[in-house]
């Protein structure tokens, strides 16, 4: 899927790891270890993989076939093509609507909320002002209350103004992320010198375009990983959309396949319709995951090493 | 330094929309759980009235049996697919890390994926492989002579902690991982001059030197083991053992939306989010206590 960009990469980590093993700890490895660790690695990941599978499999087949042959292997006629067709056009194509609503929920909420997050971890890392620990412990007492809690009186609250039932009632509470502040701020003081933004001063740029034109630049790394976060975190998000939001055209992925599952119960053509459902939502998730792995884990080490 | 304006106005947006959705909320909640509704008249035609009603609530959720079984619950749910689940990462992270496996990038990718997949989607996915008749695991199991029903009352609480183990072993193994990769190379050489095994390196250093990240994890996994609600609540419709007040934060959206008892939910709330607060401090106290010790 990624070959091309990977192979140096790839080569990079393997002379690492060679000369790791020239040097320490792997020395004298045997053959017959590496095999058996590789086979329990393998088992795992059989693990991790079976649902996957098994949704891949059957969204290939028939309502009969699902219930007639073995989950494990494909059935007697393939329709995948049918499947999905009928995935995208039930009830005058509300999954590709649920598809896009949770590509704006996460997409505008993960974006504006980095720019917020990260403007504010700035600040408390670069300014020195009255109120600054009290911030800190605010948001950090934030951020050990469950989100669940918060949820109910936040319902309450957006009911009084009337913007429950509302693109703003998810959109509005996927905008804060406490833990991309704390990022932020953990960054922004190793990655930016002082000096830097004296010389800034200097120069006669203002405080706000010091932080947009000299700032963030250099703190991309922690961006990428607040923005990737924040996009799972909304992407997954269950609690919030099925408190908030009543109308189905307003629904996110996650609450559109659960209301179409509670429906197998009555009609079984509902099943095909959430397996095959579940694939085009799994599928491109699982890609995005395993592409961004790379640069997730590296913006996490770059900020620890540099903190 | 210099602006004495700049910094609140760097932290303005947050400050506006996390005092607005995070803070407010707290407070109001906090303030639910003191109040009681009143109707007037015979039917509450006459309109409702809040008033104070001390610790009245928490009085109740603290006596409601439910409440108190969901919780035991958690806590039972906690101990086992905790201790499960950091065990399984941090053997997988130290496994992974050893260089004595072939394909570790492909290993590290196929555990953390399920990290991607929104807790929803999963549990979907598992309870189709728990359904008897649509499930390859169930007709496999049988044929060796298995016979097990994983929606059973008393096996479905399992059913679900493999779900939450099967989406965070991952996610947890990246974090220890990160910190394995951050042990300096010279203290593996000075233990292989002194002529340390494997084993005495995995117990003596590595263990030791991932104490922060295990902390981490498990307090991280403590808070969410209390928050549980998405995938009991989806497999409810499967399975008799679970009730609408299954877990704490059920029952708080059952009263909430379905008894309309606001007071209640919010007392139960208010007792989760204390709940998590006093369970992390402790996990944090532990640590230091062991630390110190050493």
């Amino acid at each position: 899927m990624s070959t091309t960009p990977d192979t140096p990469r790839t080569a990079g980590r393997s002379k690492a790891r060679s000369d790791e093993r020239s040097g320490s700890r792997a020395a004298g490895r045997s053959p017959a270890t590496t095999i058996i660790v590789t086979a329990v690695l393998a088992i795992v990941a059989i693990y991790f993989l079976i649902p996957v599978y098994w949704v891949v499999v059957n969204a290939t087949k028939t309502t009969e076939d699902l219930f007639g042959t073995s989950g494990f292997w494909f059935g007697s006629s393939f329709e995948l093509v049918d499947n999905i067709r009928a995935v995208l056009s039930a009830n005058g194509g509300i999954f590709p609507r649920w598809a896009l609503n949770s590509l704006v929920y996460s997409g505008i909420g993960s974006v504006l909320a980095t720019y917020f997050a990260v403007a504010g971890g700035y600040a408390l890392a670069k300014y020195r002002f009255p109120g600054k620990q009290f911030v800190y412990a605010l948001v950090l007492g934030g951020v050990l209350v469950p989100g669940t809690a918060t949820a109910l009186p936040l319902f309450f609250l957006f009911s009084s103004v009337g913007l429950t039932n509302t693109y703003w009632s998810v959109l509005i509470p996927s905008l804060v992320s406490p833990f991309g502040l704390f990022l932020a701020a953990i960054y922004a003081g190793a990655a930016i010198p002082d000096e830097m933004l004296e010389a800034g001063r200097i120069d006669g740029i203002g405080e706000l375009a010091l932080f947009h034109r000299i700032a963030l630049p250099q703190l991309v790394p922690a961006i990428v990983t607040i923005v990737l976060f924040q996009f799972v975190g909304i992407w997954n998000n269950y609690f919030l959309p099925l408190v908030m939001l009543a109308d189905e055209n307003l629904y996110p992925i996650t609450l559109g396949l659960d209301n179409w599952r509670a429906q197998t119960d009555r009609l079984p053509e509902f099943y095909q319709l959430t397996v095959g459902g579940a694939l085009l939502s799994v599928i491109p998730l699982a890609i995005l995951i395993l592409v961004l792995q790379r640069f997730w884990r590296g913006g996490l080490t770059e900020g620890s090493v540099k903190g | 330094m210099r602006s004495k304006t700049a910094p609140w106005l760097l932290l303005a947006p947050f400050m506006v929309l996390f005092l607005g959705t995070v803070i407010v909320p707290i407070i109001m909640a906090i303030g639910y759980s003191f109040t009681r509704v009143e109707r007037s008249g015979l039917l509450g035609e006459e309109g409702l009235t809040s008033v104070f009603a001390g610790f009245e609530n928490y009085a109740a959720a603290l006596a409601n049996h439910n409440f108190i079984a969901s919780i035991g619950r958690m806590v039972l749910f906690g101990v086992v697919q905790v201790t499960v689940m950091i065990v399984a990462a941090t053997i997988l992270a130290l496994l992974l890390e050893s260089a004595a496996a072939r394909w570790p990038g492909f290993f590290r990718a196929t555990y953390f994926m399920p990290y991607g997949i929104p807790g929803v989607i999963a549990t979907i996915l598992w309870s189709f492989l728990y359904i008897p008749g649509l499930s390859p695991i169930v007709d496999v199991l049988g044929l060796v002579g298995i016979n097990i029903d994983f929606l059973a009352p008393e096996v479905v609480l399992w059913s679900i902690a493999n779900i939450v183990t099967w989406t965070y072993t991952g996610y947890n193994m990246l974090i220890i991982i990160a910190q394995l990769k951050s042990i300096p190379g010279d203290l593996y050489e000075a233990a292989r001059i002194d002529g340390a095994g494997s084993f005495r390196i995995v117990k003596d250093i590595q263990l030791p030197m991932i104490r922060p990240a295990l902390v981490l994890t498990i307090i991280f996994s403590i808070i969410g083991t209390l928050q549980l609600f998405a995938e009991p609540r989806l497999m409810q419709t499967m399975s008799s053992g679970i009730t609408s007040e299954y877990t704490p934060n059920m029952s708080a959206y059952a009263y909430a939306f379905q008894y309309n008892e606001i007071g209640m939910a919010a007392a139960q709330a208010v007792i989760i989010a204390v709940s998590a607060f006093t369970l992390s401090a402790i996990a944090l106290g532990i640590s230091q206590w062991t630390e110190r010790r050493r």
